[in-house]
């Protein structure tokens, strides 16, 4: 065995194991959320639409919703917002919005214009609290649970497919996941 | 008309990409004269090509044509010029084209760096980095063009990220790049080596400054990013093991090891096989860095939109570029021959003790890296790889690496031993010793054995690299730049050394509930709690709180944190009041209003952290001076070789 063909051989293993990341990353959760079980950082932030309400994660016990982390800023998350439009309009879920480092105004004209899918929007100016969601980019869903426990999180845009292959599957059975909204 | 221009231009890089990886190659490999001197325009007109493009896009920022969709994605009219330019590399295509323009002018900076080699070896070395060039062209083209147009153009564009609207976005990602594509100079030289199956000191000597450049500025690169995640981003941390942070780590391991390996070299014409073998890792792991970025097989912070086909275009890229230099070097390398024995206290030993220690460390780094994938795909499930892991086992061969810096430096070259050194290394380290355990005690008031060990080292370090410069002094020797550009490194690397350990070892963090004229301790520092005041701002009111700082009795500053509550938009935030005293951050933040009179506070004492990457500086700068020295411009025919081997200190 010649000595010098060990790097070679390293490398193809190296490229083996990245080939079936590739196949396997569009899944996207390879690497899953640590809150991942456990129950939503305690929050109680200002709501975007009424500044002297209050949106916190109390009020929120008892039913099922997605917590989605959005700016205006985020291209991806003007991808997804059709998408979420067309979840809102089921009402398979409630779902909670985080304004996240935006600017007020902008956000509510984004809303107007677009249309607003959300229950209820927190906001979250100075990215103190995605920190402690553990955000790494907009857009970010977690599926939270009735006992404020996070069942999934899935990073990137909200596609049709992926509302269906990979949120919808943690969700309950239509009828009491409707419960809520 | 102008994006048009710049996709053209990029079109047209590409063919003369591919002409000058194919003259480069085939000219001196069938001997033809003529292809072999066509290199060179080729690597002039691909350079004007890649440029074009490159002002092509900035001018599409600087005048807000969001018909463009790559602009309209990532900038804005109400932008400043400074950000609307800095966009350009804010996600995935327009950051491409910057590492395809670095590449152009590195290549560029190459040509007129090996115009005084032998003809063939400099049309090979153009050569491989035209592949390299050809490869990233295509790429961009294929799979990520920043030109394609929007029909009907957008009114405005969305804007930059604001979390890279700082200057530190300008800044980080081109300076770590040009260190990354500098890697890929060394690279090329090593794969002109492999094709042409001859390696000899003088190749050693014609790569050292071009390693050193890329690895300068790759060190220059993470620190500025570890500074900006710091100071701007507020992570609370300078250093996460996070996944592309790692991928620029192992690249600078690997160069810094390809450094001390071309050193030995180049003085003893030893290492031969295994130099080639980390240029060609070093480029390879930073060619890896960018597949885990873009392909989304590592989530991180760092992602940007990732879509499975530019993964699997990098992995394709990457099983030809290093696969084929890996079967060369295969082929090759046996019948390179090491001209010479050593002694196993001989520097030679030391020197290659550095590199199995650097090369181990890159290792462990890497499989910490890849082992979530691994564990996936064998069906384990999931598996996140974090501290826990990479703290213990990086530290395990970085510990025996940084004791063994004094002693390789001081060593002597082939016959081994420390000859009158010995004395000197026992004196400084014991000096090492009690001043850091000095420190320590005095100071920080105590700490383990870790903390006194890494306080030692460092200190250790720069006693023992000031020996040589000052006995040089004292016998009015003149110091070649590359001995003070090493020396220099070492000490930053020493100061380094410190002050990560008192970061490490003595940050203090505590959340205190405080009366109104209460005293607490953290650190050094006593912070006497004077009070709150009501603030009034133009659109905001709160408190802010104010703090008495001492240190020994001594005031050193009056911090005022805040809690501010804006009107129009209802929001609270925090203002923590931070400050620097000789290197330490101290950060305060006020917390909840708990009646009687008294505030939740958290309180954050870092000793020395600025140190951390000034020292880090300090270490690129030494190889910046190194680079300039005298020797490296000298032609292959007149270099004088015994008479520098004979210095001592030379590493």
């Amino acid at each position: 065995m010649n000595r010098y063909l060990i790097p070679l051989a390293v490398f193809a293993l190296v490229v083996v194991v990245f080939a079936i990341g590739i196949a396997e990353a569009p899944r996207k959760d390879l690497v899953p959320s640590p809150l991942i079980g456990k129950e939503v950082p305690n929050f109680s932030l200002p709501s975007l639409t009424d500044p002297t309400q209050e949106v916190s994660s109390k009020q929120l016990l008892g039913h099922w919703y997605l917590f989605n982390v959005w700016g205006t800023w985020c291209v991806s998350c003007r991808m997804e917002h059709p998408e979420l439009l067309q979840i809102a309009h089921s009402g398979a879920v409630p779902i909670i919005g985080l304004d996240w480092k935006d600017s007020r105004a902008e956000a509510l004209e984004f809303l107007k214009k677009e249309g607003d899918p959300y229950q209820r929007i927190a906001v979250d100016r100075k990215g103190n609290e995605a920190i402690r969601w553990g955000v790494y980019g907009a857009p970010e869903t977690f599926v939270v649970n009735p006992k404020g426990i996070i069942v999934y999180k899935y990073i990137g845009p909200i596609t049709p497919q992926a509302w269906v292959q990979n949120i919808l599957p943690h969700l309950p059975a239509p009828q009491t996941a409707s419960a809520g909204s | 008309m102008i994006p048009e221009l710049g996709e053209f231009a990029l079109i047209l890089a590409l063919v003369l990409a591919a002409l000058q990886g194919f003259f480069g190659i085939a000219g001196p490999a069938l001997k033809r004269e003529r292809w072999t001197a066509a290199v060179t325009p080729a690597v002039a007109g691909q350079f004007v090509m890649v440029a074009t493009s490159m002002g092509c896009l900035m001018t599409s920022f600087i005048d807000n044509d969001f018909s463009v969709r790559y602009v309209v994605e990532n900038s804005n009219s109400a932008l400043p010029v400074f950000y609307r330019i800095a966009g350009v590399w804010g996600a995935h295509a327009g950051s491409l084209l910057l590492w395809i323009f670095l590449l152009g002018a590195w290549t560029v900076a190459a040509a007129f760096g090996t115009s005084r080699l032998p003809r063939e070896f400099a049309a090979r070395v153009l050569g491989v980095l035209g592949v390299i060039s050809f490869g990233f062209l295509l790429y961009t083209l294929t799979t990520s063009n920043p030109f394609i147009r929007l029909d009907p153009p957008w009114p405005d564009g969305q804007g930059l990220n604001p979390i890279l609207q700082d200057p530190g976005l300008a800044a980080h990602p081109p300076i770590l790049y040009t260190g990354y594509v500098g890697l890929a100079v060394a690279f090329a030289f090593a794969g002109a080596a492999l094709l042409e199956g001859r390696l000899d000191r003088e190749w050693a000597r014609w790569t050292r400054p071009w390693t050193t450049a890329a690895w300068a500025f790759l060190t220059c690169g993470i620190t500025l990013g570890s500074w900006w995640a710091y100071y701007t981003l507020g992570w609370g941390g300078f250093w996460f093991w996070d996944p592309v942070e790692n991928a620029s780590l192992m690249p600078w391991l690997m160069a810094t090891a390809l450094i001390h390996s071309l050193a030995v070299t180049e003085k003893r014409g030893l290492f031969k096989s295994w130099t080639l073998l980390l240029a060609v890792l070093g480029f390879s792991l930073s060619l890896l860095g960018t597949f885990l970025v873009r392909s989304g097989v590592l989530i991180s912070v760092h992602s940007f939109a990732v879509s499975p086909s530019r993964g699997e275009f990098i992995l394709t890229f990457l099983v030809i570029m290093i696969g084929a230099a890996l079967a060369l070097y295969a082929w090759r390398a046996p019948q390179l021959k090491s001209e010479a024995g050593f002694e196993l206290t001989a520097r030679e030993s030391f020197l290659l003790f550095n590199n199995i220690l650097l090369v181990t460390a890159c290792g462990t780094v890497f499989v910490g890296e890849i082992a979530p994938i691994i564990y996936t795909a064998l069906g384990f499930g999931k598996l996140s790889v974090g501290p826990p892991y990479f703290n213990p086992t990086f530290l395990l061969s970085m510990l025996p690496l940084l004791a063994l810096v004094s002693l390789g430096v001081h060593s002597r070259w082939k016959r081994g031993g420390f000859g009158d050194r010995g004395k000197t290394l026992i004196l400084t380290l014991a000096a090492a010793a009690v001043i850091g355990c000095g420190v320590m005690f005095g100071v920080f008031s105590g700490g383990g054995v870790l903390a006194a060990a890494g306080m030692t080292l460092g200190v250790w370090i720069v006693l023992s690299s000031l020996v040589d410069p000052i006995i040089r002094l004292r016998r009015r020797i003149r110091i070649p730049r590359s001995v003070l550009g090493m020396t220099i490194a070492h000490i930053g690397l020493g100061i380094f050394v410190f002050s990560l350990t008192a970061v490490q070892g003595f940050t203090t963090e505590h959340d205190v509930a405080m009366p109104i004229g209460g005293v607490t301790q953290a650190g050094a520092y006593t912070f006497q709690f004077e009070g709150v005041n009501r603030l009034q701002g133009s659109d905001y009111g709160g408190v802010s709180a104010t703090l008495l700082v001492t240190r020994h009795g001594e005031p050193v500053a009056v911090m005022h944190p805040e809690k501010r509550d804006y009107w129009v938009q209802h929001i609270v935030t925090t203002h923590s009041a931070i400050d620097m005293f000789d290197g330490s951050n101290i950060l305060v933040a006020l917390g909840q209003d708990l009646g009687d009179g008294r505030w939740s506070l958290r309180i954050q004492v870092r000793p020395l952290v600025t140190y951390m990457w000034i020292a880090a500086l300090i270490m690129a700068a030494g190889g910046m001076l190194a680079i300039s020295d005298r020797r490296y411009r000298i032609a292959a025919e007149t270099v004088e070789e015994p008479a520098t081997a004979a210095a001592r200190g030379k590493a």
